[in-house]
């Protein structure tokens, strides 16, 4: 602090405090309602947390909203699955090619590399008809791998990676070379344990990226049984004229919100990291 | 930049882009080249019959009310949720700035709603807002204001626009109070010393110094409002009411899903592909060279 302005000191406190509350608020405001009943909700709302809280969390993972067939633990299940996934997926296969492209010279090789730059000028938002009959005639809707595939390719990874093996002294190589290692062996044993950092901080906002997903399995989930947690919340929502049931609503609204925000509030150095790393 | 040191291998660098070819090939250039095919094809509902017609449903969407409507609302939503989201942030950013003791307390307490996905973050705003359980909806009412985003468009908009803001002040925020964080203390000092007080020395010396940054931020907050707000278009409003929050990305999904209308659908994702080019290369030519190439 450059000057001593006690009162802007606390001004700036009890702004600062006005803002973390008002960003809070809404979720504030969902685990309220998850804790009470639907009758209390409807009636008058209230301001603090009620009693139904393990019924309703229990209610939604074990037997779910009347309006969906599936519990939120089967859906919180499949969401975790795309979402490793699409973390695992996207992660190996960028390491792999950015390895490919900085440790080899061979043919096409920049055609490869520009081929790979395009993906980011087309999000899933861009061409979503087609992608959906690319995935319908390879008989992928409604599977695991139709939700996780589509979505592994990334530029965005493989020049991360690529930008970190260029860091990497030349020296290792030759030394590596030397002692006669082989292409694979100097890959797995050596610079794969030196990419733990990015990999860490990849992980964190991928995962992210991964559960958040929502267009891709909205459009090629159908079947009840592999729903992601979001689109069941969705789904609970759509009852027409019917009384939604906002306490089964409220709780799986929170569950969705548990585990991404674990990640950035406990890997919160990976996350930044990933963040200002990624650019995106 | 090239590696000095390489390893000569003729077959193992293809074996290994080639998962990342392929997944590329068929879920992205494939499907691509289908939208900008389908573009200029007219072609019923069920597949059967199929002609080309050029640019003809080109033509067709920018003589169409119905999307010229929807690109205004897409040009008022993106701009609002960057101009809100960023302010906020900046704001806030300036704050935790001062108080570097606590920074990474408030860092914390501020950056966590960016993990909550825009479709949650859709239910949260839809259900504070909502006519007949919504807390807020109830407190306005108690101000005389009726609120009804089912109903009323401008409502519906506003309450998009906040729902779409409020996840990305926190990713703002990170930028702008590493951007902050970077200003050499010199400076501010010898403002200080000048006698230059808080709110000046922020618009004469911290501000200016924060444009790339802000630059930045503008390219990706517009790529934000652009294509990631799907999931809050989608569970607050699907669009509605009468078309009062039709987003060009929403109106892509509705054309081409719901309504099969697919010569249009795939004119308006070629429309598109071209904003996120131009924005891609506004990002990468004109801002801060972080990726060398």
């Amino acid at each position: 602090m450059v000057e001593n302005r006690p009162w802007l000191t606390a001004m700036t406190h009890a702004c600062l405090i006005l803002g973390v509350i008002v960003l809070a608020f809404p979720i504030y405001v969902t685990f309220v309602a998850s804790t009470h009943s639907l009758e209390t909700i409807t009636s008058y709302f209230p301001l603090l947390p009620g009693d139904q809280l393990i019924e309703n969390y229990t209610r939604a993972l074990t037997v779910g909203s009347r309006d969906v067939g599936a519990t939120v633990g089967a859906m919180m299940f499949n969401s975790f699955i795309m979402a490793i996934g699409i973390t695992c997926g996207k992660i190996a296969i960028s390491l792999l090619a950015a390895y490919a492209i900085v440790y080899f010279r061979f043919r096409f090789r920049m055609f490869f590399f520009w081929t790979i730059f395009i993906t980011l000028m087309l999000p899933v938002e861009v061409r979503i008809l087609p992608t959906y009959k690319v995935v319908a005639d390879l008989h992928m809707l409604n599977s695991y791998s139709g939700l996780i595939f589509p979505l592994i390719a990334s530029a965005t990874a493989t020049f991360l990676f690529r930008q970190f093996f260029m860091t990497v002294p030349d020296e290792l190589c030759e030394a590596a070379r030397i002692d006669g290692a082989g292409p694979l062996r100097f890959f797995f044993d050596i610079l794969l344990p030196m990419s733990r950092t990015s990999i860490a901080a990849l992980f964190v906002i991928l995962f992210i990226y991964g559960w958040n997903q929502y267009l891709w399995p909205l459009l090629i989930t159908t079947d009840e049984s592999h729903y992601t947690l979001l689109i069941g919340i969705k789904r609970m929502l759509d009852v027409g004229e019917g009384q939604a049931e906002w306490q089964i609503i409220m709780a799986s609204t929170m569950l969705a919100m548990i585990p991404p925000v674990l990640v950035v509030v406990f890997m919160q150095k990976q996350f930044v990291r990933g963040m200002t790393e990624t650019e995106k | 930049m090239e590696k000095r040191v390489v390893f000569g291998h003729k077959i193992l660098p293809y074996l290994l882009v080639t998962p990342q070819i392929v997944i590329t090939l068929v879920f992205f250039i494939w499907p691509a080249s289908q939208a900008i095919y389908q573009s200029v094809l007219q072609e019923d509902a069920f597949g059967l019959s199929r002609e080309f017609v050029g640019l003809e449903n080109f033509i067709y969407i920018f003589t169409d009310s119905v999307y010229l409507h929807s690109v205004s609302v897409t040009a008022i939503f993106s701009l609002s949720v960057a101009a809100i989201a960023m302010s906020t942030a900046l704001f806030l950013a300036t704050l935790a700035d001062r108080v570097i003791k606590n920074a990474t307390v408030y860092k914390t307490l501020i950056i966590w709603p960016y993990a909550v996905a825009p479709a949650v973050a859709g239910v949260l705003w839809f259900f504070l807002f909502n006519p007949t359980v919504g807390l807020m909806a109830y407190y306005l009412k108690l101000f005389g204001v009726h609120w009804n985003h089912a109903l009323n468009g401008g409502q519906a908009l506003i309450l998009v626009i906040i729902a779409a803001a409020w996840r990305q002040i926190s990713y703002n925020f990170l930028f702008f109070l590493a951007g902050l964080q970077a200003i050499p203390k010199s400076l501010i000092e010898a403002a200080a010393i000048d006698g230059a007080r808080p709110v000046k020395r922020f618009w004469t010396i911290v501000f200016p110094l924060l444009s790339p940054t802000t630059f930045f931020l503008i390219v990706v907050n517009i790529v934000y409002a652009f294509f990631d707000t799907f999931g809050v278009i989608h569970t607050i409003t699907s669009g509605g009411p009468n078309y009062a929050t039709d987003i060009m990305v929403y109106k892509v999904y509705h054309d081409g899903f719901l309504s099969l209308d697919l010569g249009s659908s795939a004119a308006q994702s070629v429309v598109l592909m071209t904003i996120v080019i131009v924005l891609t290369v506004i990002q990468f030519r004109y801002i801060e060279r972080k990726v060398n190439y």
